[in-house]
């Protein structure tokens, strides 16, 4: 999956090797970025937010869901089948 | 305890974004300027149109001359007239205590016109014509000199007039800056200024008061005034010692820069020019230093740019709008260069009259001139433009309503936005019959 691929640094500056393009994300993008990297779920990554950062469960799912959409506009993630 | 929450967001870079607009894509909106709705101000009186806030004028006034007096007791401020001179913007600044800074018999005629007396006029200028230079001296202006010739012309002056005339050097001089103004007046390092002093001296007709120097234009280090500053002192010094005149001023000319972006300049213009109060400080030190309490020389600026160009906005309208043939959007404005002067050196912030939806997207403006040259902005990042959308494009105070030009078509109002909130009109547009006026049609062409 391209997002291993992605070079990450902590303070959440990104450079994708294959396309040259570099983004930045804040401290939340950056924990589902890693999440997603480690293989979980949309559902469970909403989870361990609500659990992390205050923040509800429904609201934290609708915001992943949004920041996935960013990432597939980008062709930085692929919504697995 | 949880961490506080942000929404996830993911940016993606953009060189061109980043270098130029980033932060100018949140607040390109301007709906008035000084409160007057930027469409009402079409609607009265037509676009294109310049507009100058009496507000900034005064405020910018008195806010660098406290500055400035806050650092040294003597200052003078002499309002460059090339920089604007439309009769109501130097009503405005001599109100407020500018003498009339001229460098040409227009720009003396233009002075007296207003009512600023001789002795408040400050004539510089590589060219002052024999005539002028003559009324210049009975009325009691302060002349700095620019040439030997000039001297010759002034001792003769004297002859016919009987007296002693007290007259400025223009002095050019190495202040680390680059480029290197040598044009301007009569080289320090090189030991002219001594040879020319020598020669003044011994014609016995002319008296050295005050010292000029002109170093050049948006100079970005505060510095380069310093040295100057220590350096016309130092001659000060000599000049008085050996031939016993008293210098009375030193003037340290233009070259202020104001907020205005030039082309070069990779920073924004908050983080790349150093603020007013840089230049006055480095300036007042080395002339306290360099002086005994109780003798201090006058302080004489003759700030033009730094004072009117944000006081300046042009309104300009979007006239039709189409794609080059890269694919980029391109806006034609009902204001170009023959308006925008300063636009081949300076990047104007563009602002629009309302929010528009759509993501912003590289896009170059033109003005309505039927030539490739006529660009007001090379790459500007705007939403979609409808027809028919007014822009506001400032600073444009400084040296645009000098060195625009007739051509093709008319020049446009000019408005003053007083600080009432009145608006009027302090220059008409120009018509068909002020462009051909002076035009004479030979007989044998009839």
């Amino acid at each position: 999956m391209k997002l291993r691929r992605l070079a990450i640094n902590e303070e959440g500056f990104i450079f994708d090797p294959e396309t040259g393009n570099s983004y930045t994300v804040n401290e939340t993008g950056l924990f589902i970025l890693e999440k997603l990297r480690q293989g979980l779920s949309p559902e469970e990554i909403a989870r361990l937010l609500s659990q992390e950062y205050d923040i509800s469960p429904e609201e934290a799912r609708r915001d992943l869901e949004d920041f996935l959409e960013v990432l597939v506009r980008y062709g930085l993630w692929k919504e697995p089948k | 305890m949880k961490k506080p929450y942000q929404k996830p967001s993911i940016i993606k870079l953009r060189v061109g974004l980043l270098r130029d607009k980033k932060s100018g894509l949140l607040r390109m909106v301007r709906r008035e300027i000084d409160g007057v709705p930027v469409k009402d101000l079409v609607r009265k009186f037509g676009s294109p149109l310049f507009v100058f806030s009496e507000k900034r004028l005064r405020d910018q006034f008195r806010y660098l001359r406290r500055l400035f007096e806050s650092h040294y007791p003597r200052v003078e401020f002499s309002w460059s007239y090339k920089t604007n001179y439309l009769d109501a913007i130097c009503r405005i600044f001599h109100q407020e205590g500018a003498s009339a800074e001229v460098v040409s018999d227009f720009e003396y005629h233009k002075a007296r016109r207003l009512g600023v007396p001789g002795e408040n006029i400050i004539f510089n200028g590589p060219y002052k014509p024999r005539e002028i230079l003559k009324q210049a001296v009975l009325e009691g202006a302060r002349i700095n000199v620019d040439s030997m010739d000039e001297i010759l012309d002034l001792e003769e002056i004297a002859r016919e007039t009987g007296q002693k005339i007290r007259i400025g050097l223009r002095i050019n001089m190495d202040t680390g800056i680059y480029p290197r103004w040598d044009r301007f007046g009569f080289n320090l390092e090189s030991g002219e200024v001594l040879s020319v002093a020598r020669r003044i001296a011994a014609g016995d007709r002319l008296e050295v008061m005050g010292l000029h120097c002109h170093q050049g234009t948006f100079i970005l280090d505060p510095e380069a005034y310093a040295r100057a500053a220590e350096k016309l002192l130092r001659l000060a010094r000599k000049l008085e010692e050996e031939f016993g005149w008293n210098i009375e001023y030193l003037d340290l000319g233009g070259g202020f820069p104001s907020r205005s972006r030039p082309k070069g300049l990779y920073l924004p213009p908050e983080v790349g020019i150093p603020p007013l109060s840089e230049y006055a400080e480095r300036i007042a030190r080395s002339l306290l230093l360099g002086t005994m309490a109780r003798d201090y020389p006058l302080l004489v600026l003759e700030i033009g740019r730094a004072l009117v160009d944000e006081a300046g906005f042009l309104i300009t309208t979007v006239r039709s709008t189409k794609r080059l043939a890269d694919g980029r959007r391109a806006h034609i404005l009902d204001a170009g260069v023959n308006l925008l002067f300063t636009a081949f050196w300076y990047h104007f912030r563009i602002e629009i009259e309302r929010e528009l939806p759509g993501p912003p997207e590289p896009c170059t403006l033109y003005g309505p001139l039927c030539m490739n040259i006529d660009v007001v902005e090379e790459n500007a990042w705007l939403p979609p433009l409808p027809r028919g959308t007014h822009l506001i494009l400032s600073p444009v105070g400084a040296y645009n309503l000098t060195q625009w030009m007739q051509f093709i078509t008319y020049r446009p109002r000019v408005v003053l936005i007083g600080e009432s909130g009145q608006v009027e009109v302090i220059r008409e547009a120009e018509t068909l019959e002020d462009v051909v006026r002076r035009e004479r049609l030979p007989e044998h062409l009839r």
